[in-house]
């Protein structure tokens, strides 16, 4: 608790707002001198995530981007479900320096043309970043505006090339108690695992992220590699990808392993689709004081619905 | 020290959870926003019902607590340990209600009604409820052998709020768990002094 202190010490959290962070990097800088300046005091207090390195020659074209007030990238990178670091929300923060994100290898199998294990760059490089401000709507309610950075899925299948046999794309993170001591106990069967039908995997929404705010990502929201999927609850953004596997049949996803009454695989945003313990018709969106009224696929629904069609989302939710 | 005394360190003690919440919050208002996380109104939510789960627990430990120790003042406390779980209770409650759907009553009602998990929290609170309105001497005079008798709905209310917690967490159960291993110690400890009663009774009627 005491680094919280001394943060809100170096840069009053008022002062920050996430356009200004965004725009004006000397004041981010700044503010991470204020952390190392705390590390050289011989503290042991954990580094909030690695450090992070910008980006370079992102495109925003803003076609898929909301208009709506983004969360501060302290509040994106303080508050996460990370099982892997722990199960609080301030866990991730705290816990995920352990993490080591590069070098970083992913592996590749299943019914692909091109298997095998590729280097993190290799993955990414030959493709240009593309910047996309999403809406997050986490299956607990709450939700939250994110500038991610990375590159649409289809352009990562499209090169490696999937059989006719591919019908859906299973994803898996790290497991490595090491870097995640989240893994020490056994909250979830690790390692993570999350997937996609193949169209979905495909839809232009879909973006692989590696960074956000212009940076690559912190460690506690997934670095180096991770899964956004905007129309469907935050656990289907799985995050520290080390394998993808083109499969057949649906993958088991973890959530639904554990409560399979509770959380399927489709795990579409759905106001009229409740959990059994709470309802989904709205939410909260971190910073506001009101719930506001969750929409139809996160408000999604023109680019992802027709991938439903004929399907009942009461049952398949 | 007088026990007048010591009820003052104990009030000031089970005040501390709703002084450190009021202090957090003083924080967040200062716009410290890491104080009560990004989310404070689930924050509060969770902090407000663990605080109101322990004092139910400690209030059922009062007993055990008199008997394994001989500490037989413990009974002293037993009232003011049962209307901090209905303080914390209520303090959880009005944070459903007001900050968490902010008065949208069907909502509200649905929420309470639909879901099992939500259920079993309220009932335990209507029955603390029920407990702190009669816990006044005034009440206990008038109600005589009543008053013992449903003064025992604090075992109910016990089971009903490990319950709530349980059902209402997602994965990692280790802090309810924790609630319930207490709460099943402490109903085992009654058990077994009834069983003991009742088999000593029996040996020394033959």
């Amino acid at each position: 608790m005491l680094f919280k202190f001394l943060i809100s010490s170096d840069v009053k959290s008022s002062e920050i707002t996430p356009e200004r962070i965004y725009h004006n990097r000397r004041e981010f800088i700044q503010a991470g001198v204020g952390f190392g300046a705390v590390a050289a005091l011989g503290f042991n207090i954990p580094q909030a995530g690695a450090e992070t390195t910008a980006l370079k020659n992102i495109i925003r074209d803003g076609i898929y981007d909301t208009e709506e007030k983004m969360t501060s990238l302290r509040v994106v990178s303080s508050y996460n479900n990370f099982y892997e670091f722990g199960t609080e929300k301030d866990d991730p923060f705290r816990n995920a320096h352990s993490l080591r994100p590069r070098p970083w290898t992913v592996k590749v199998d299943g019914h692909v043309e091109n298997p095998g294990n590729y280097d993190l760059d290799d993955l990414i490089s030959p493709h240009a970043l593309q910047e996309r401000i999403y809406r997050m709507r986490c299956v607990e309610a709450w939700s939250m505006v994110i500038p991610w950075v990375g590159i649409p899925l289809a352009e990562i299948i499209n090169k490696l090339g999937p059989t006719s046999k591919a019908k859906y794309i299973r994803f898996e993170t790290l497991y490595d108690k090491k870097q995640m001591p989240g893994q020490y106990r056994r909250v979830i069967p690790w390692p993570y695992v999350e997937g996609l039908r193949m169209d979905e995997a495909m839809n232009p929404l879909t973006l692989m992220a590696v960074g956000l705010y212009g940076e690559t990502l912190p460690n506690q929201n997934g670095a180096p590699l991770r899964l956004v999927v905007p129309w469907k609850y935050g656990f289907k953004g799985i995050k520290s990808i080390v394998r993808i596997s083109f499969v057949e049949r649906m993958p088991r996803n973890s959530w639904k392993i554990i409560a399979p009454r509770e959380y399927g695989f489709y795990a579409n945003v759905n106001p009229d689709v409740d959990h059994l313990r709470w309802t989904q018709a709205s939410e909260r969106r971190i910073g506001e004081f009101r719930r506001r009224k969750t929409l139809m696929f996160n408000g999604y629904a023109e680019e992802v619905a027709h991938l439903y069609s004929g399907m009942n989302l009461k049952k398949n939710f | 020290m007088s026990l007048s005394q010591v009820k003052v360190i104990i009030h000031f003690l089970a005040m501390l959870p709703a002084l450190w919440l009021l202090w957090q919050g003083w924080l967040f208002y200062d716009f410290q926003d890491n104080a009560l996380t990004a989310n404070p109104i689930k924050y509060i939510h969770h902090f407000t019902g663990n605080s109101a789960i322990r004092f139910v627990l400690i209030g059922l430990a009062i007993t055990p607590g008199r008997k394994i120790f001989g500490w037989n003042k413990l009974i002293k406390f037993r009232r003011m340990m049962g209307l901090y779980a209905f303080f914390y209770a209520m303090l959880h409650f009005i944070n459903f209600i007001v900050l968490d759907y902010f008065f949208d009553w069907a909502t509200i009602t649905q929420e309470i009604i639909k879901r099992p998990a939500i259920t079993t929290g309220m009932i335990a609170a209507v029955i603390l409820l029920l407990l702190a309105i009669t816990s006044t001497r005034g009440w206990v005079r008038r109600m005589g052998k009543g008053w013992i008798r449903l003064h025992r709905l604090a075992y109910v209310i016990g089971l009903f709020v490990v319950t709530h917690n349980l059902v209402m967490v997602k994965a990692d159960l280790l802090v309810p768990m924790i609630h319930t291993i207490i709460f099943a110690l402490l109903i085992g400890y009654r058990l077994a002094a009834w069983a003991s009663f009742f088999y000593n009774r029996k040996r020394k009627n033959a």
